[in-house]
C-alpha cells in the first residue's frame, strides 16, 4: 500500500492509496461544499446539484453518462451532507483512463433548464419519501433546533418550498462559486496507476480556475429545550437528543467515540442492556458526529408510545450516570470493536477512497487503518472519563415524534 | 476451482452441511449459519414462533449467559447478526480470523444448548412485538409484506415476525418444542469464508455439531395464494406500489436469462426502469425490480414509492416496460450486463460477509457451489438471441399489485390484465 499526493498548478487536489495486490479501484471527487455553505433562500442546492451533476457537461448528455458509466461497469453514486458532496465510482483497472474522463467531464455540469426541470421533480419526491419515513423528518427539524441560525441547522434536501422556487441561474451561481478545484480533491484507492492519474488530470481538470471560496466558520451556540412534532399516522414514538460532542480537529473526538460506543453501540453497551435486550425499544443508539468547528452526540430510540416517557427517564439516568465514569473492563470491549470495524473495513477498497478522502476533507493529515486504529488504542480510561464529564450529555436539545403530544423532559433535564 | 477461488464442502454423517471459501489476501473471515427454522415452520395459530425462538436461543447458552455471549463475540472483534427468513434462521457475524475458531464455538453453545431463561421470555417476547411494531412505520416494507403474502400463499409468504396476538400467547414451553423439532443439523447448512484453514475448520465444526441429531422436518401443506391489485389505504405522502408476478427459479437452467434480462431492465444507471419512470419523467426517486426464489418457486418482484398524482402514470409505465421486454433487448444493453457483472464479480472478491451469504444461497437453491468465475462465465457467454427467445416465450404476467397510499391503483386493460406481452 502506498500513499501517493499531489496538487496541480490549479489547486486541484490529487490523492491515492495505491494497493497492487487489489483487483480494482475506487476513485471520487470530494468537494468541500455542502448544505452549511447555502443561504437559506437555496437550501437544497447542494444535493439538488449533485443530481443534476448527473445529467450531463456540455459533451454529453445524461443518457450518453448513464450508458457510459454503465459500460464501464462503475459502481457508481454521490452523497451530499452538511460539509461535503462527494461523486465516486468503482471499475476495473482497465477502465481507469475512461473512468476519470468521464468523472472530470461530470465536474462541469451542462445545468440545462430542462433536466433542471424534470430532476426538481425527483428531488422533490425524494424529500416526500423521507417525509414518510421514520424519523418523519425530524433529524432536519432537529439539527434546525439544536443550531439555530448557524449554517449547520439548514437541512441538506432542503424543504419542498426552497427546492420548488429554486432557479437553474441561482445553481449556476452557487457552482461557479463552491466548485473551485482549490476546494476539490480527486481521490483512489485500490490498483492505481498514479502517473497515469496525475497525466489525466492534469489534462482533463488542468484549466478550471475558479477561486477559493470562503467558509466561515462561526461557533456554533447549541440550543438546549425540548419539542414535539406530532405524527398521528406513526405508530411508535421516536425521541432524539443532540448534545454537544469534540468536533473534528479535537483529538478528543477519539475518546468520545469510544465512550458512545460504551454508552450505545447497538450491542451490548450500557442503553443496549437497559433498553433493547429489555424489550422496552425496538432500537436505541448513541453516537457521535463530527464538523468543523462543531461535534454532536445523538441519542435516539424508538419504542411503543406507552413506554416512551419510562424511556426517556432512563436515557436521561444513563447520561448521567456516564459522568460518574466508565470501566476498564467496558473501555476494552468498546476499543476491541471498533479496532476490529476499522480492520473489517480496511479490507473494502472502497472503504478506502472514503477514509482517504475524508480525512482531505476535515483538513486531516493522512492515516492509514492501523494507525487509525492505534489512535483508538492509545487512548486511556482517564480520557474517556474526562471527556464524560466534560460533555454533558444530558445537556440536550429533545424532540419526541410520534403518536404522543405529552412527553415531557425529565426532572433535571438541562 | 481457479486460482482465486477455493470453494469446499463436507457434509457431516448426521446432514449438516459446511461450506468454505479461502480468501488468503483477506485477514477476517465471515460465517453464517441457516438452520432449517424459518417461519414458515411456525404453527398457524403461532406465527412469530421462528423469531421468537431466535431470540431467545440468542440469549445465552451452555456455560454462557446473555451478557457474557455478547461480551465473548465482543472481545473477539465479531460483528453478529441473527435473523429469520421463510426457510431458515440464521446466526452470524464477521471479525479478524484469528478469533473464528473462538466464535464458532461460542456459537455451538447457544445453538445447541440455549437457556431459554424463564426470566427473560417476556423480555424478549416485547423485543419481537416491537419489530411487528416497527413494520407499521415502515410503508414501503408493509407493501412488500402485504405482496408476499398474497402472492406466495401461506406458508411461503409469510414474514418472520409474525402476529401481534400469536406472539403474545407464545409460551416458554412452544418455544422450547419449536426448537426440539426444527434447530436439526439435517437441513442446516453453515457457510464459511475468508482467512480460513479449510482442514482446521472440518475438525472445529465436527468437533462442535458432530454430535447433534434431529430429523427433517415434515413437508407442509401450501396454502393458494391470493391475485389480484390490492389497496391498502393510508394517510402517507407518497403510494408505496409493489408488484410481481411467477417467474423461472433460481434453480431452472434458463434462470440467467431471465436475470439478464431484469439486469437490463433495472440494474444500473441506463437500465429501463431508471431511465423511462425517474430520468425522463421525474415520476418518482425510488424504482426497481428483481428476481426473487423460494426454492422451486419464483416471480418477478417489482417496487415504486411515487407521490399519489403520479403513482398510476408510474405504475402504467414500469407495466409498459415490462410489455416492452418481451420484445427483447439490444446488443448494447446486453454488453453493458456483461461488464457490469464482471465488475460485481470481482468486487465481491473482498467481501467475506458477501461470500459466506452467497455459498449457503448456492447450495440451498443449487445443491452445489458455484465459482464466481462461473457465474461470470455464464453471464459473459450468453448469446443475445438465446435471451431475446427467452423473453419471447416468457411473456411477464399475470401481475399481483399491491398500492399502499392515499388511492387504489389499477393494472388498465391497454396494459393487459392478465398476461403482458
Amino acid at each position: 500500500m502506498q500513499y501517493q499526493q499531489q496538487q496541480l498548478d490549479n489547486g486541484l487536489t490529487l490523492l491515492a492509496e495505491c494497493n497492487d495486490q487489489a483487483h480494482f479501484a475506487a476513485y471520487g471527487f470530494f468537494v468541500r461544499t455542502g448544505a452549511r455553505d447555502e443561504e437559506p433562500q437555496i437550501n437544497g442546492v447542494s444535493h439538488f446539484l449533485e443530481h443534476m451533476v448527473f445529467k450531463g457537461s456540455e459533451h454529453r448528455s445524461a443518457d450518453e453518462v448513464n450508458i457510459l458509466l454503465d459500460e464501464l461497469g462503475s459502481s457508481s453514486n454521490a452523497r451530499t451532507s452538511e460539509e461535503s458532496t462527494i461523486y465516486h465510482a468503482a471499475v476495473l483497472p482497465e477502465f481507469q483512463t475512461p473512468l476519470i474522463d468521464v468523472l472530470a467531464d461530470l465536474m462541469q455540469p451542462a445545468l440545462r433548464e430542462s433536466d433542471f426541470e424534470t430532476e426538481k421533480k425527483v428531488i422533490i419526491e425524494e424529500i416526500m419519501m423521507y417525509q414518510d419515513q421514520p424519523p418523519y423528518g425530524g433529524h432536519e427539524r432537529l439539527m434546525a433546533e439544536y443550531f439555530g441560525q448557524h449554517p449547520l441547522g439548514l437541512s441538506v434536501l432542503g424543504t419542498v418550498e426552497s427546492v420548488s422556487n429554486l432557479t437553474a441561474d441561482q445553481m449556476r451561481g452557487y457552482f461557479q462559486r463552491q466548485y473551485s478545484p482549490q476546494n476539490m480533491a480527486l481521490v483512489g484507492a485500490g490498483k492505481i496507476d498514479f502517473d497515469l492519474l496525475v497525466a489525466d488530470a492534469e489534462r482533463l481538470c488542468g484549466s478550471w480556475n475558479q477561486p477559493l471560496p470562503q467558509r466561515p466558520l462561526s461557533a456554533a451556540q447549541p440550543q438546549f429545550g425540548f419539542s414535539t412534532l406530532h405524527k398521528p399516522s406513526s405508530t411508535l414514538q421516536y425521541v432524539m437528543q443532540l448534545a454537544p460532542g469534540p468536533g473534528i480537529a479535537d483529538d478528543n473526538r477519539y475518546a468520545m467515540r469510544l465512550l458512545s460506543a460504551i454508552l450505545g453501540d447497538d450491542g451490548g453497551s450500557r442503553l443496549y442492556w437497559e433498553l433493547v435486550d429489555s424489550g422496552m425499544v425496538e432500537s436505541a443508539g448513541i453516537g457521535s458526529f463530527e464538523y468543523l468547528g462543531a461535534g454532536l452526540v445523538m441519542s435516539y430510540f424508538c419504542c411503543a408510545p406507552e413506554l416512551a416517557q419510562e424511556n426517556l427517564s432512563r436515557l436521561h439516568d444513563l447520561h448521567v450516570n456516564a459522568e460518574y465514569g466508565v470501566s476498564a473492563k467496558e473501555l476494552h470491549l468498546a476499543k476491541q470493536k471498533i479496532i476490529s470495524q476499522i480492520l473489517l473495513a480496511s479490507e473494502r477498497t472502497e472503504a478506502r477512497m472514503f477514509s482517504v478522502g475524508g480525512q482531505w476533507l476535515n483538513h486531516q493529515v493522512h492515516k492509514t487503518p492501523t494507525e487509525i486504529a492505534n489512535c483508538y488504542d492509545n487512548v486511556t480510561l482517564d480520557q474517556v472519563n474526562a471527556v464524560a464529564q466534560a460533555y454533558s450529555l444530558s445537556r440536550a436539545f429533545t424532540l419526541s415524534i410520534g403518536p404522543r403530544e405529552d412527553l415531557h423532559p425529565v426532572n433535571g433535564m438541562r | 476451482m481457479t486460482n482465486r477461488e477455493y470453494l469446499f464442502l463436507h457434509r457431516f454423517e448426521n446432514g449438516l452441511i459446511l461450506l468454505a471459501q479461502h480468501m488468503p489476501w483477506l485477514q477476517s473471515a465471515a460465517f453464517s449459519i441457516a438452520v432449517p427454522s424459518g417461519c414458515r415452520y411456525d404453527p398457524a395459530d403461532r406465527l412469530g414462533t421462528a423469531n421468537f425462538t431466535c431470540e431467545m436461543v440468542f440469549r445465552g447458552g451452555e456455560d454462557l449467559d446473555n451478557r457474557q455471549l455478547v461480551e465473548t463475540l465482543e472481545g473477539l472483534g465479531c460483528d453478529y447478526y441473527s435473523n429469520t427468513t421463510v426457510y431458515h434462521t440464521f446466526f452470524g457475524g464477521a471479525l479478524p480470523a484469528a478469533g473464528l475458531s473462538q466464535a464458532l464455538a461460542t456459537y455451538a453453545k447457544f445453538i445447541r444448548r440455549p437457556h431459554f431463561p424463564f426470566d427473560q421470555i417476556d423480555d424478549g417476547r416485547q423485543v419481537c412485538l416491537q419489530e411487528i411494531q416497527a413494520i407499521e412505520d415502515d410503508l414501503a416494507g408493509k407493501a412488500m409484506i402485504a405482496l408476499r403474502q398474497k402472492h406466495y400463499g401461506q406458508p411461503d409468504g409469510r414474514f418472520a415476525e409474525g402476529d401481534w396476538d400469536h406472539v403474545s400467547l407464545l409460551t416458554r414451553d412452544e418455544l422450547c418444542n419449536f426448537y426440539k423439532q426444527y434447530y436439526v443439523p439435517t437441513g442446516t447448512i453453515i457457510g464459511v469464508a475468508g482467512n480460513i484453514d479449510w482442514n482446521q475448520l472440518v475438525e472445529t465444526i465436527g468437533g462442535l455439531y458432530g454430535d447433534w441429531h434431529g430429523a427433517t422436518p415434515a413437508a407442509l401443506a401450501q396454502q393458494p395464494p391470493q391475485h389480484g391489485c390490492f389497496h391498502l389505504p393510508f394517510d402517507s405522502q407518497q403510494t408505496h406500489i409493489a408488484m410481481a408476478c411467477p417467474a423461472i427459479p433460481f434453480r431452472d437452467p434458463d434462470y440467467f436469462l431471465l436475470r439478464c434480462a431484469i439486469g437490463v431492465l433495472s440494474d444500473g444507471l441506463s437500465s429501463r426502469l431508471f431511465n423511462e419512470v425517474r430520468e425522463k419523467r421525474g415520476l418518482c426517486y425510488t424504482v426497481s425490480a428483481s428476481c426473487h426464489s423460494i426454492l422451486e418457486r419464483g416471480s418477478i418482484v417489482a417496487y415504486c414509492g411515487t407521490t399519489t398524482p403520479s403513482a398510476q402514470e408510474s405504475l402504467d409505465v414500469i407495466l409498459q416496460e415490462f410489455q416492452k421486454l418481451t420484445a427483447g433487448v439490444s446488443e448494447a444493453e446486453l454488453n453493458r450486463l456483461r461488464v457490469q457483472v464482471r465488475s460485481g464479480v470481482i468486487m465481491q472478491q473482498e467481501s467475506c460477509r458477501s461470500r459466506a451469504g452467497g455459498l449457503i444461497s448456492d447450495y440451498f437453491h443449487l445443491g452445489r457451489l458455484r465459482s464466481l468465475d462461473e457465474i461470470n462465465d455464464r453471464i459473459v457467454n450468453l448469446k443475445l438471441d438465446q435471451v431475446n427467445r427467452f423473453l419471447a416465450d416468457h411473456p411477464f404476467g399475470p401481475f399481483d399489485l399491491v398500492a399502499l397510499g392515499e388511492q387504489p391503483l389499477e393494472i388498465r386493460d391497454a396494459v393487459s390484465t392478465a398476461t403482458i406481452g
